[in-house]
């Protein structure tokens, strides 16, 4: 790690996670999510390995963004939302045929609803608070799925 | 001398927050993602989450003076609450959060009142000992 003017650490950052940029600047993501603080933290992290990006705060946002305009490659999707929740987004989405890559993040790790949420149709879930290695796990099921 | 004593005691600062456990390895994932681009990324969220989740707390006080306790939705404030703590990396403020939701399940009132009064403290102590750290 380096070592800036004022003794912070600073990361070497998740593109170190070993994936190209070349494949990542191409994908674009989605972000919906209700709690603004975890939206400017995967937004971030987006960012950070390159991956254009837009956040939208519930499932009904969602729907709605994908009704004016292209779909996204990736969608992160939170469970617990106003309005309208994960799973309800999800299945709506998958109706509409949306084919994106939908990996459900969220704080909820009851078994009952991850299955639920699965069903809705993601391809991935992964557990809150999504990390640099998460997402660099989900970008590449990306990749094999591509 | 002096430059080298100061990035000495900002590291000091730095390490007592984990070590006296205010915050976990989620701090660090954020600090992880600040860059010469982006070089107040942490203050920025912990700034974000101060002013976010204050209302959350002055929503779940107007909440437990209802009569009778409305659990599902002091459990749903808490879990929102507890959410964006847990991204910042606030570890004792997070195990607040989990005891006042268990007390939510179990319908004690008076044991989610005490839990949120230890909530309050450890979430200002953490937010003074943030504002010294990004001094």
């Amino acid at each position: 790690m380096s070592q800036n003017g004022i003794g912070n650490s600073v990361g070497s950052g998740p593109s170190a996670l070993a994936l190209d940029p070349a494949t990542t600047y191409k994908i674009t993501a989605l972000v919906v999510d209700d709690d603004a603080v975890t939206g400017m933290i995967h937004r971030r992290l987006l960012d950070s390995l390159g991956v254009k990006n837009e956040v939208v705060r519930n499932g009904k946002e969602a729907i709605n963004v994908h009704r004016s305009g292209n779909p996204f490659d990736l969608i992160l999707m939170d469970m617990e939302m106003p309005v309208m929740n994960g799973i309800e987004a999800t299945r709506e989405l998958r109706r509409m045929g949306i084919r994106s890559m939908i990996a459900g993040v969220s704080s909820c790790s009851g078994d009952r609803e991850k299955q639920e949420f699965m069903e809705a149709g993601l391809d991935d879930f992964q557990e809150k608070p999504l990390t640099a290695t998460k997402l660099v796990s989900i970008l590449h099921k990306l990749n094999k799925k591509d | 001398m002096e430059r080298n004593q100061m990035r000495r005691q900002v590291a000091l600062t730095r390490q007592s927050l984990f070590d006296q456990g205010f915050l976990d390895e989620q701090f660090i994932q954020l600090e992880e993602l600040q860059d010469d681009a982006n070089p107040n990324f942490v203050e920025e969220v912990v700034t974000l989450y101060y002013r976010d989740s204050s209302r959350i707390i002055v929503n779940i006080d107007q909440a437990l003076e209802r009569n009778p306790l409305d659990f599902n939705k002091l459990d749903n404030y808490m879990h929102q609450f507890k959410g964006s703590s847990t991204s910042i990396g606030a570890k004792k403020v997070k195990a607040e959060c989990t005891q006042f939701r268990e007390y939510c399940r179990a319908g004690n009132g008076e044991g989610c009142m005490r839990t949120l009064q230890q909530l309050k403290k450890e979430y200002a102590v953490l937010k003074r000992r943030l504002e010294t750290y990004f001094q």
